[in-house]
């Protein structure tokens, strides 16, 4: 009787499954119509590579996949949006091929990845998405906006309290502000993205921010949501909200965002030209084929908009698996070719400097 | 059972069996209580002193309440006041949880009825790009199938029999430990379960990604629930039956299987289904696990795999305008999927269960 | 052959007894082996858990356990569950306090005063409600609810904000209020669903009996259903406690989350272990892991004291109830 009862609960599962089987399939865009190019920058190479990390970049990673898998059939490229954190511990712990991360890797993480997981190897950071972080804030009425950093600061600092305060007013003479209270939205979760944009208020905003630059948020007041989504979706619910988040979040909801007072002569205006800009003034602090960056927030460089974060692809540099290594190096070539780079701008991302993304090509070139 | 009385459900009007007085609202009167109650809430709602649909219910369904018990109570007396109070409270109970409920599912349809299609159920996300309106929740559906269908089939029968143990033979040292454990077990955070299976089968064990690690993970995660309801089940089973079985001479084990196990069989399956229902939304454990994947995997142990909750996390974390659309079909799926799961089992136990009651 | 027969006869008695005690022997042998592997698994989760988490407790630099902050990627580590607990203590019992009630109300009018016709399918939709995944009701919360909730917000805050409970200091909805009232939400359909199948089976003799001796519906309930329920009832809502305690996605997406001991339920602070380990993971190195994981051991110890006290409750209310032992 009993097994009698089961057989039957297997049997529901099976019939489910024998229906179900029949009838999938993995062609999803039917045409083709808007695959990359076989040929181009992609150099096919067979094989599966697994890799994950970042949130930050895993619709870069999409668009890269898609392009490069339909160029080269058979050929699976598996990123998943951990975070970066885990990302960078599975990397290291040998589950995945190659990490993609907002920070480079620490110091302990380095040694670690040098006697662990490459055998010797170095494992090398690679810039390969430039995200701008934008500032969006929902207020009818006023479609154009700009800050400084000092502005800024005082608002996620919970001192700035309604949006006709002085300090915004001086910076906007021409708007017409409301006397109407800021809901400032942070990230409730550990992100590369606080991380940045704590790094530009300590870099720039001088006195008016005291407090850490961490991936955690630690400044009084302001309410938080989890996730780019979560404050995305925050703003555009609250009229008065502003927060912080990756350009394509604030891009796709179509909220606004202000120009920002670097003391240039003029206001910069967030567009993936002016951030491009930043990351050109930025510093290699790596060694060798390592190409960890070091920004400059505080630039003053004319059209450079200074709150960006530069994601990296983290690689062992030699003793990858033989299986792997080939494919490795193709896929991460076309990522950072000039027709890689260009898929960047209409999600919202910012392609590479040509003289960073040249670093980059030697750095893949050199991968074994 | 069947010799007994009908039930006086409702004694009739003016009769006063025994001598007792005995004085009942007409049937009308409960109904012209809410109509008045409803007409002063609107009235008012005419002043300004109330606004929203919420307030207004809620001030009626109060207006209502106490209208029908002080009428009751002058009437018939406080034992039927209290009863009428009771009977107000319940179905206000009933109607204060239907709500928000229903608000959920509403949600759930309205933003996801759109991508029922055939296409959406039978394409995978592989190769779908950030603007893209396109793929499907194929390969995520099948491995929701696979990782739920195999925790369930070492969930249950471990469950159920541990379920026996406690409730039949229990009593030792050994029930005890057993019945603290499950309860220890209980409070796992998934995620927790998530991180044993990723230390002690892929990291300590070197096994790889699989959708069978997620089923391990859901094992976990499923067995005190199966444990605990069918326990609580098995000793809701009156003695007499167990008695009237062993005293025919028929063995214990037959007792069990023959009796005990077939009169909670309703129960069990509820339990067994809230546990499925628990496990199948569960998206913690199987990011550590499971990995994702966008393509089809049809091997449980071997790869990397996808599933809904995942696929409806991953969906809603990407922010894009037809990511959300997808994660809203997505959810309506699995909402779909488990009540097809629940309309099965509830069919089983409709043919099995004993039919008495 | 002819001689064997009768043989047989005479000795089937003995032998169908010694083979029934070999039947039970074995079923008995196995349920037995079934609550062992149990206690093998929980054995190694434990050992597993407590080996991580102890280790990270040995490197924080704070006291673990009255430390409020959470910042284990700090030079030196400083965290503590104080904060975390107390918010996951707070929001469960506001949950709790919002769905036992409603969670009976709704068993019994399935049970005793829907009509039978009507009933079916309404135990059908409860138990379908807790199919709907926590991600989901995460989704509904903050997108449906959480606008819906902030004139409530204000109005408590205006009215009674005499009480501490209910002082409100800053905007915002998403509060412990908030993810308690999710929280209920989630947890009703389980406690409902289980207190009606329980409702469902009290004896009907036991029924008959109350309104025989002319007691009203409720009269019957109180005397007959609610006693014979009380211990499912009270399983059921350890079920949904469970549930609530150990909420994950739900409550990140709904809470604003600050690391505080504060009992202003109107105001956006306040943290849970579960949601914490969600806000934390994706992030963390190797030792924030462990960190969390010790935050885990915290949570299993509270789910501990929970159901040991529902045990103690249930065990001496088992009167009515009719299994061995």
């Amino acid at each position: 009787m009993k097994l009698l009862k089961y057989r039957h609960f297997a049997g529901f599962a099976l019939v489910g499954a024998l229906a179900l089987a029949g009838c999938g399939t993995d062609e999803t865009t039917a045409g083709g119509s808007t695959a990359a190019p076989p040929g181009g920058d992609i150099n096919c190479a067979e094989g599966q590579l697994r890799a994950s990390g970042s949130s930050a970049q895993a619709n870069a990673m999409s668009a890269w996949t898609k392009a490069y898998q339909q160029a080269c059939q058979g050929t699976t490229i598996n990123y998943q949006s951990v975070g970066s954190g885990a990302g960078r511990e599975q990397f290291l712990g040998g589950q995945t091929d190659f990490a993609g991360s907002d920070a480079a890797l620490d110091e302990e993480e380095a040694a670690q990845a040098n006697s662990e997981r490459c055998d010797g190897a170095n494992a090398i950071n690679l810039p390969m998405v430039t995200g701008p972080i934008a500032i969006a804030y929902n207020l009818p009425g006023v479609d154009e906006l700009v800050l400084d950093a000092q502005t800024i600061a005082g608002i996620f600092s919970n001192k700035i309290k309604t949006w006709n305060d002085p300090a915004i007013a001086k910076l906007n003479p021409d708007a017409n502000l409301p006397n109407q209270q800021i809901q400032a939205f942070h990230r409730s979760d550990e992100s590369g993205t606080t991380e940045n944009f704590t790094a530009y208020l300590g870099a720039a905003a001088g006195n008016a921010w005291t407090y850490e630059v961490a991936d955690t948020w630690s400044a009084p007041g302001g309410q938080a949501a989890k996730g780019s989504e979560g404050v995305s979706s925050a703003v555009q619910q609250n009229e008065g909200a502003i927060s912080y988040m990756e350009y394509s979040y604030a891009k796709n909801l179509g909220l606004g965002t202000p120009k920002i007072d670097t003391g240039a002569s003029e206001p910069v205006e967030l567009t993936p030209e002016t951030a491009a800009k930043t990351v050109e003034t930025a510093e290699f602090v790596g060694e060798g084929n390592d190409l960890k960056l070091e920004i400059d927030y505080a630039t003053q460089q004319e059209g450079a908009y200074p709150i960006v974060l530069v994601t990296y692809e983290i690689v062992c540099e030699s003793n990858n698996a033989p299986d792997k290594v080939e494919l490795l190096k193709s896929f991460l070539g076309y990522t950072v070719s000039e027709q890689g780079q260009q898929e960047l701008d209409k999600i919202g991302y910012a392609p590479l400097s040509e003289e960073v993304a040249q670093k980059v090509r030697q750095s893949v070139d050199a991968i074994a | 059972m069947s010799v007994a009385p009908a039930p006086p459900k409702a004694p009739p009007h003016g009769s006063a069996p025994f001598g007792l007085h005995h004085r009942r609202l007409p049937r009308w009167a409960v109904p012209a209580v809410v109509v008045a109650a409803v007409a002063v809430a609107v009235a008012l709602r005419g002043t300004g002193l109330l606004s929203g649909t919420a307030q207004l219910v809620l001030v009626a369904a109060l207006l209502s309440a106490v209208g029908v018990v002080t009428v009751s109570a002058t009437v018939e007396g406080g034992r039927h006041a209290r009863n009428r109070l009771a009977t107000a409270l319940v179905g206000t109970a009933f109607l204060l949880a239907l709500l928000p409920l229903l608000s959920v599912l509403w949600e759930v349809v309205a933003n996801g009825i759109e991508k029922m299609t055939p296409y959406f159920f039978t394409r995978s996300m592989l190769n779908v790009g950030p603007l893209d309106d396109a793929g499907g929740l194929y390969h995520a559906m099948v491995g929701t199938l696979e990782q739920v269908g195999l925790a369930t089939l070492i969930a249950v029968p471990i469950g159920l029999l541990t379920a026996i143990y406690l409730a039949e033979y229990g009593g030792g040292p050994l029930a005890r430990a057993v019945t603290f454990f499950v309860d220890v077990m209980t409070g796992i955070p998934s995620i927790v379960a998530g991180l044993f299976v990723l230390s002690a089968w892929i990291l300590t064990l070197g096994m790889n990604f699989s959708g069978f690690a997620g089923a391990l993970a859901l094992t976990i995660l499923m067995l005190p629930i199966v444990v605990r309801s069918a326990e609580e089940m098995l000793r809701l089973v009156p003695n007499a039956l167990r008695e009237a079985s062993l005293a025919l001479g028929v063995p214990r084990w037959r007792t069990i299987l023959k009796v005990v196990l077939p009169t909670s069989f309703a129960g069990i399956i509820t339990g067994v289904m809230l546990a499925v229902a628990r496990v199948a939304g569960e998206t913690a454990p199987l990011l550590l696990v499971v990995f994702g994947f966008d393509a089809i995997n049809f091997n449980p142990f071997q790869g990397e795999q996808s599933a809904l909750p995942l696929m409806i996390y991953q969906e809603n974390a990407k922010g894009l305008e037809f990511s959300f659309e997808r994660a809203w079909g997505t959810a309506l799926a699995l909402i779909l999927l488990i009540m097809a799961l629940n309309l099965g089992a509830r069919i089983i136990a409709y043919f099995y269960a004993p039919k008495n009651r | 052959m002819s001689r064997a027969r009768p043989d047989t006869k005479t000795t089937s008695p003995l032998r169908s007894g010694s083979s029934t005690g070999a039947g039970d022997r074995v079923f008995r042998g196995l349920s037995r082996g079934a609550g062992i592997a149990l206690l093998g698994i929980m054995a190694a989760i434990a050992a597993f858990l407590l080996i991580r988490g102890l280790s990270a407790i040995q490197g924080d630099s704070a006291n673990f356990l009255t430390e409020q902050r959470w910042a284990p990627k700090d030079d030196p580590p400083t965290f503590g569950i104080a904060a975390i607990a107390f918010g996951t203590v707070l929001s469960s019992l506001i949950a709790m306090a919002l769905a036992v009630p409603v969670a009976v109300g709704v068993a019994l009018f399935i049970s005793h005063y829907a009509p039978r016709r009507i009933a079916i399918p309404l135990g059908y939709v409860i138990d379908l409600l807790a199919a709907v995944p926590s991600v989901v009701y995460g989704l509904w919360g903050i997108r449906f609810l959480v606008p819906r909730l902030e004139p409530l917000h204000q109005w408590l805050g205006a009215h009674l904000g005499f009480i501490p409970l209910f002082e409100k200091s800053a905007a915002g909805s998403r509060t412990m209020l908030t993810a308690g009232v999710v929280l209920a939400i989630m947890i009703l359909p389980i406690i409902a669903a289980v207190s009606r199948e329980v409702f469902l089976q009290v004896p009907r003799d036991h029924e008959e009996a109350a309104l025989a001796l002319g007691a009203t519906r409720w009269e019957m309930i109180r005397a007959a259903v609610l006693p014979f329920g009380r211990p499912g009832v009270i399983s059921a809502a350890m079920l949904g406690l469970g549930r609530a305690l150990g909420e994950t996605v739900a409550v990140a997406m709904v809470l604003s989350p600050r690391n505080v001991i504060s009992l202003h339920i109107l105001n956006p602070e306040g943290n849970t272990i579960a949601a914490n380990i969600a806000n934390s993971f994706g992030e963390a190195d190797d030792f924030a892991r462990d960190a969390l994981i010790a935050s885990g051991l915290v949570l299993f110890v509270i789910t501990l004291i929970v159901n040991a006290s529902a045990r103690l409750i249930v065990a001496r209310r088992r009167e009515f109830a009719g299994a061995a032992i």
